[in-house]
C-alpha cells in the first residue's frame, strides 16, 4: 500500500491528556526525536497545578504543544494543527484553539458516559456535530493496546499506561518521523524492568504500524530538515536547565565554586534539582527552611568567597527583598534568578505572565539599586545566566535574573557555544599590605575588594549599617550617607559601560516593538511575517533593563511610532517612559497568563499602522 | 598570623565599645575574647556573625572577620559560611528576640541540621535596642512598654526549644560567672557540631535584676545548680545539698545521694527535666551543661558528598557541562 506523502514547512502539534496520561514524555520524545531529524523546534507544556486533581476532570488536563519546521521558529505556535485528546475533558480544554480544517486525534476508548460526567460535558461532542470544522480521527486507543500487549504479564491498568506510546508511535507514522530514538529511551529508563521495556516498545510499534494499516489519514506528513541551520553543535534545552547550566559555567569562568541557597517554588525549583546534581563541579546546593534563609545562606557563602545564587519565584522575591538590600549594602556579588509567574500571591503558579519587573527595578526599601537582566527563550537562558554571574563578580553587587515558566519550562534547540567563545572573568582577591586594608576602597568600576575569612591580615567587619566610605566602619556620618548612595547608584548605572547597544531587528523606520523577556519569539514572529508584507516595523529586544544600554535614545529617534507589547498592565513601558521622556512608549499589555501569540501582534501592529497613515 | 599565639588583646578591634554602661555584654565580650584566643584557631579563620539587637554589635568590637547581619538571620548566613568553607571556626551572637523570635525558625532548623557553629544567645528577657517592649522569653505578667498591663504572652524556654530541635550543645551561664562563662565557652567551642549556649546577661536600663534570684551572691548557691558532666548534682552553701534524679522526677537529698549528671544520654529527657527544674518552686534553676552527643554534622556531609560524588565521576569540566550525549551536530 502506497500513501500520499504530503510537504509541509511547518506544523504544530499538541498532545492533551489526563495529567497521569504520560503526555509530558511523549511530548517530550517527540521533541527529541523532532531535534534529532533536524528541524527547527520550540515547545511548551501547560500542566496544571495540582499535582494529581482528579482523574478526568478538566482541571486535570495536561498538555505539550510542539512547534516545529523546516525553517527558523521563534514560538511554540499559536494553535495547534494537530490536537492528541486523550478524553473528553482533553477535548473540552483544547479543541478552541485548533485551527479550522485541524485534524484531531481522539481516544474514543476514554468517551464513556462516566468520562463524559468527569469532564462535566452533557452531549457527546463526537456526536453532536461540534467538531465538524475539524477532521476528526476516532481511535479506540484502550482496545488497540489491550490487543497489543494480550501476551504481556502486565496488569491491565499497566497495560493502559501504555497507551501514551500508542499515540506517540502513530505520531510518528503521522510525521515520518523514525522510532529508534524513542526505542534506544526505553530500553535505558526501564534498564532493570524488561517487561516495561518490551510492553512499551510494542505499544509504540503497534501505533506506528497502526497509521500504516489502517488508513486514519489520507496520507503522511514530511516535515524537511531546516535548510540554512548555522553551523555547529546543539542541543534541545528547557529554560530552568540552560540556566542552570549557566550559573554552573558562570562560577567556572569566575574562577570559584558555586553555592546555591534556595528554597522550593513553582516553576524555579527544577534549578536548584539540576544543581544539587553537579556536585562533581563543586556545586554546593543548599535547601533552607524558608526563601528568607535561601538567601541569606547564599550571602553567607558569598562572604566567604563562593559565587553565590539564590533561585525563587516572585511570591519568594517579595520575602527577600529585606535580604537584597542588605546584599547591596555589603556589596557582595549575588545572583537572585525569578522565574516569574501570574498574579500576585500565590495567583497562578504554573502559569506565565512578567509582572515582578518593577519589583525587581524599584521593590525594596531606600535606595538599593540592583542590575536587572532578562532571558528571551530557552536557549538565552545560558548567557543571560553567565552574564548575570559576570557583573554580580566584576562590580561586586546582586543581580537579578528574570527568568518566567514560559521560558522556564519551553525548550528549543541551543546552539552550544565552542570553548573559545566562553570569555573567563576571574576574582582577584587583595592581599594585605603595609597600609591597613580598606574593604569600601573602590577600583574603576566602583567595585570594592572582595576579601574572604582565611586571608591573613584582612580582617574586617562588613554588615547592614551604613559603611563608612574606605574603612568600612559603621557611619551614621550625613555627608558620608549622601557619599555611599550615589557610590552605590553609579557603580549599578556604570554597568552600561560593559555591555552592547542592541540593535533593532527589520526596518529602520516606521514602528519599533520594544519587548523584554518571553515575548521574543511573538515579537520576532510577527515582525517576520509582516516584513514579508513590506510593513516598516522593527523589533529590539532588551536583555539588560536596569541599567539601559547606551544607545537607546538614538534609535527610539529613528521610528515614528514605538509599542511595548508585556505581559503585565505596562511595567517596561513606564520606566522607558520614565528614562526616556522625549519619546512615547505604547502600551500593548496582557494579563491572561498566556503568551502573545504572533497573530494578535500582527493585528495590533496593522491597526496602529492604519490609524497612523 | 596562624603560628602565633593569641592573646585577648589581639582579637579587640579599634572601634569604641558602646554598650550602656553596667550592660552585662561587658562581661560577655572579655570571656569570648579570653575564650578565642586559646582556642588553637588562627584569627583569619575565625568569623563571628549576628543579627540585630544590642548584643548583635558584637562582631565590631572583635577584630576578627564579621557580618553584622539583618534581624533574625544570623544563622542563616552563618550556615552559608560555615558550608562554603569548614577551615573556619564561625560563632553567632545573637539575642532572645532575634533569635527566638523574628529569627526562631532559623533556630530550629539550625539545630535540626547540626551545622558547625557556636551559638551565643545572650537572654535579657527584654527588646533593649527598640527601648523595652517585652520579649519571647520575658515572663506572663511583667509590665513592659507593650505591655502596660502584663505580658499576656507565654514565654519559650530555650533551652527546651533547643533540644527539642534535636541540638547536640546545650548550655547556660550568666554575665555575672566570668568564671563559669569561660569554662562554658571552652567547652562549646570545643564541641563539633552545633553549640548553643544561652547567657543571661542583665539590661540595667530597661529590664535591670531580671535574673536577681538566681544570680546575686547571697542566693546563687540556694537557686542554681551547675550540670558538670561527671560530677554529682550539688548545690547550696558549702555543697550542703544534692539532686537525686528518678526517672522523671527529681528531689532534693543529701549531697552524698546526689545523682551523678551525665550530659551524654541517649535520650534528653533527663537535660529536659534539668532545663525545666525550677517549674518546681522548691528547685533550683539549673546551669551548665545540660547535653552534649555526637550526631552527623550538616557542613562535613555537605563536603563528604561532594568529595565522594567527585571521586566516583572525576572532577567536572566546563566542557562536561555544556557537551553532552544529546547533542548533535550540523556540518
Amino acid at each position: 500500500m502506497t500513501t500520499d506523502v504530503i510537504r509541509q514547512d511547518d506544523v504544530v502539534i499538541r498532545f492533551a491528556g489526563d495529567s497521569g496520561d504520560g503526555m509530558q514524555i511523549t511530548g517530550n520524545q517527540f521533541t527529541d526525536t523532532t531535534a534529532k531529524v533536524g528541524n527547527d523546534l520550540a515547545t511548551f507544556p501547560d500542566f496544571p497545578s495540582e499535582i494529581r486533581a482528579p482523574a478526568g476532570t478538566r482541571a486535570g488536563v495536561s498538555g505539550f504543544q510542539i512547534h516545529f519546521s523546516s525553517s527558523e521558529i521563534f514560538t511554540p505556535g499559536d494553535g495547534p494543527d494537530v490536537l492528541v485528546a486523550m478524553n473528553p475533558a482533553a477535548l473540552a480544554v483544547n479543541i478552541a484553539d485548533l485551527r479550522p480544517g485541524g485534524i484531531v486525534i481522539v481516544n474514543t476508548g476514554s468517551f464513556t458516559d462516566k468520562d463524559l460526567a468527569k469532564a462535566k460535558v452533557d452531549v457527546n461532542p463526537l456526536e453532536d456535530g461540534s467538531l465538524k470544522a475539524f477532521r476528526v480521527i476516532k481511535i479506540d486507543i484502550n482496545a488497540r493496546v489491550i490487543q497489543a500487549l494480550e501476551d504481556s504479564t502486565l496488569t491491565k491498568k499497566d497495560v493502559l499506561r501504555c497507551k501514551n506510546f500508542y499515540t506517540l508511535g502513530l505520531m510518528y507514522w503521522l510525521f515520518s518521523r523514525p522510532m529508534e530514538p524513542t526505542l534506544e529511551w526505553l530500553a535505558a529508563k526501564f534498564e532493570n524492568k524488561p517487561e516495561l521495556i518490551d510492553a512499551n516498545q510494542k505499544a509504540l510499534k503497534a501505533g506506528y504500524n497502526a497509521g500504516e494499516i489502517h488508513e486514519y489519514f489520507q496520507g503522511r506528513f514530511e516535515v524537511a530538515p531546516q535548510q540554512h541551520t548555522p553551523k555547529g553543535t546543539y542541543r534541545n534545552i528547557m529554560g530552568n536547565e540552560g540556566l542552570s547550566i549557566g550559573l554552573a559555567v558562570g562560577a567556572h569562568l569566575a574562577g570559584l565554586e558555586a553555592l546555591l541557597g534556595s528554597y522550593p517554588i513553582t516553576p524555579a525549583t527544577d534549578i536548584l534539582q539540576y544543581l544539587a546534581k553537579m556536585k562533581n563541579h563543586g556545586v554546593i546546593t543548599m535547601q533552607m527552611e524558608d526563601e528568607i534563609a535561601g538567601i541569606c545562606s547564599a550571602i553567607g557563602g558569598a562572604y566567604a568567597g563562593k559565587l553565590a545564587i539564590t533561585t525563587t519565584s516572585g511570591p519568594g522575591m517579595a520575602l527577600k527583598s529585606e535580604a537584597l538590600g542588605l546584599a547591596v549594602m555589603v556589596e557582595l556579588p549575588l545572583v537572585v534568578v525569578n522565574v516569574q509567574r501570574a498574579g500576585p500571591s500565590t495567583g497562578m503558579p504554573t502559569k506565565v505572565e512578567q509582572s515582578d519587573l518593577f519589583q525587581s527595578v524599584y521593590g525594596r526599601n531606600s535606595e538599593a539599586p540592583i542590575p536587572v537582566i532578562a532571558c528571551s527563550s530557552p536557549a538565552d537562558t545560558f548567557a543571560c545566566a553567565v552574564e548575570a554571574c559576570r557583573i554580580a563578580v566584576e562590580y561586586m553587587t546582586p543581580v537579578i535574573l528574570l527568568s518566567d515558566n514560559y521560558i522556564a519550562n519551553g525548550s528549543e534547540p541551543w546552539k552550544l557555544p565552542t570553548m573559545d567563545e566562553l570569555k573567563p572573568f576571574p576574582v582577584k582577591r587583595p592581599s594585605a599590605g603595609a597600609e591597613p586594608f580598606m574593604p569600601y576602597s573602590r577600583d574603576e568600576k566602583l567595585a570594592r575588594p572582595w576579601a574572604i575569612p582565611g586571608q591573613p591580615g584582612l580582617e574586617h567587619r562588613i554588615g547592614g549599617l551604613e559603611k563608612e566610605d574606605l574603612t568600612g566602619y559603621a557611619s551614621h556620618d550625613a555627608d558620608n550617607h549622601q557619599k555611599m548612595s550615589e557610590y552605590r547608584r553609579d557603580k549599578v548605572l556604570g554597568v552600561r559601560d560593559s555591555i552592547p547597544t542592541p540593535q533593532p531587528h527589520g526596518a529602520d523606520h516606521g514602528l519599533l516593538m520594544v519587548g523584554w523577556g518571553s515575548t521574543f519569539g511573538a515579537i520576532r514572529s510577527a515582525v517576520e511575517a509582516l516584513r514579508k508584507d513590506d510593513v516598516q516595523v522593527a523589533h529590539l529586544h532588551l536583555r539588560h533593563i536596569w541599567p539601559f544600554p547606551k544607545g537607546l535614545d538614538e534609535i527610539f529617534a529613528r521610528y515614528d511610532q514605538i509599542l511595548v507589547p508585556e505581559l503585565n498592565l505596562g511595567q517596561l513601558s513606564k520606566i522607558l517612559q520614565s528614562e526616556y521622556p522625549d519619546h512615547r512608549f505604547k502600551e500593548y499589555d496582557k494579563m491572561k497568563g498566556k503568551p502573545f501569540t504572533a497573530f494578535e501582534l500582527r493585528e495590533k501592529i496593522t491597526t496602529m499602522m492604519e490609524v497612523a497613515s | 598570623m596562624s603560628t602565633t599565639e593569641l592573646t585577648p588583646k589581639d582579637l579587640k578591634s579599634n572601634q569604641e565599645v558602646r554598650w550602656c554602661p553596667g550592660c552585662g555584654d561587658y562581661s560577655i565580650l572579655n570571656s569570648v575574647q579570653a575564650v578565642m584566643a586559646d582556642i588553637g584557631v588562627a584569627k583569619e579563620n575565625m568569623v563571628i556573625i549576628s543579627g540585630i539587637g544590642c548584643s548583635s554589635r558584637f562582631p565590631y568590637y572583635m577584630d576578627t572577620y564579621g557580618f553584622h547581619g539583618i534581624h533574625g538571620r544570623a544563622l542563616a548566613i552563618a550556615t552559608g559560611t560555615k558550608t562554603a568553607n569548614r577551615d573556619l571556626s564561625v560563632w553567632v551572637v545573637t539575642g532572645d528576640g532575634d533569635c527566638m523570635s523574628i529569627g526562631g525558625n532559623h533556630f530550629i532548623h539550625t539545630l535540626r541540621r547540626n551545622v558547625d557553629l557556636k551559638i551565643l544567645m545572650f537572654n535579657n528577657r527584654i527588646y533593649g535596642l527598640t527601648k523595652g517592649q517585652y520579649s519571647p522569653t520575658t515572663p506572663m505578667g511583667q509590665i513592659t512598654k507593650t505591655s502596660p498591663y502584663g505580658a499576656v504572652d507565654a514565654p519559650f524556654n530555650p533551652l527546651n526549644l533547643a533540644l527539642g530541635s534535636g541540638a547536640t550543645f546545650v548550655a547556660r551561664t550568666m554575665d555575672t560567672q566570668p568564671k563559669h562563662m569561660k569554662k562554658v565557652l571552652q567547652q562549646a567551642a570545643d564541641h563539633k557540631g552545633t553549640a548553643f549556649v544561652e547567657i543571661w546577661q542583665n539590661c540595667v536600663i530597661f529590664n535591670d535584676g531580671a535574673f536577681k534570684d538566681m544570680t546575686t551572691k547571697e542566693v546563687r548557691d540556694d537557686r542554681t545548680i551547675d550540670l558538670v558532666p561527671g560530677e554529682p548534682l550539688i548545690f547550696g552553701t558549702g555543697g550542703s545539698k544534692g539532686l537525686k534524679v528518678d526517672y522523671l522526677d527529681a528531689k532534693v537529698v543529701g549531697p552524698d545521694e546526689a545523682t551523678v549528671w551525665k550530659c551524654d544520654t541517649d535520650s534528653p529527657v533527663p537535660a529536659f527535666l534539668m532545663s525545666q527544674l525550677d517549674d518546681e518552686p522548691d528547685l533550683p534553676t539549673a546551669v551548665g551543661i545540660f547535653r552534649c552527643v555526637d550526631r552527623p554534622v550538616y557542613d562535613e556531609q555537605v563536603s563528604d558528598q561532594i568529595a565522594a560524588i567527585t571521586a566516583k565521576k572525576g572532577p567536572g569540566t566546563l566542557k562536561d557541562l555544556i557537551y553532552t550525549k544529546d547533542a548533535w551536530t550540523v556540518d
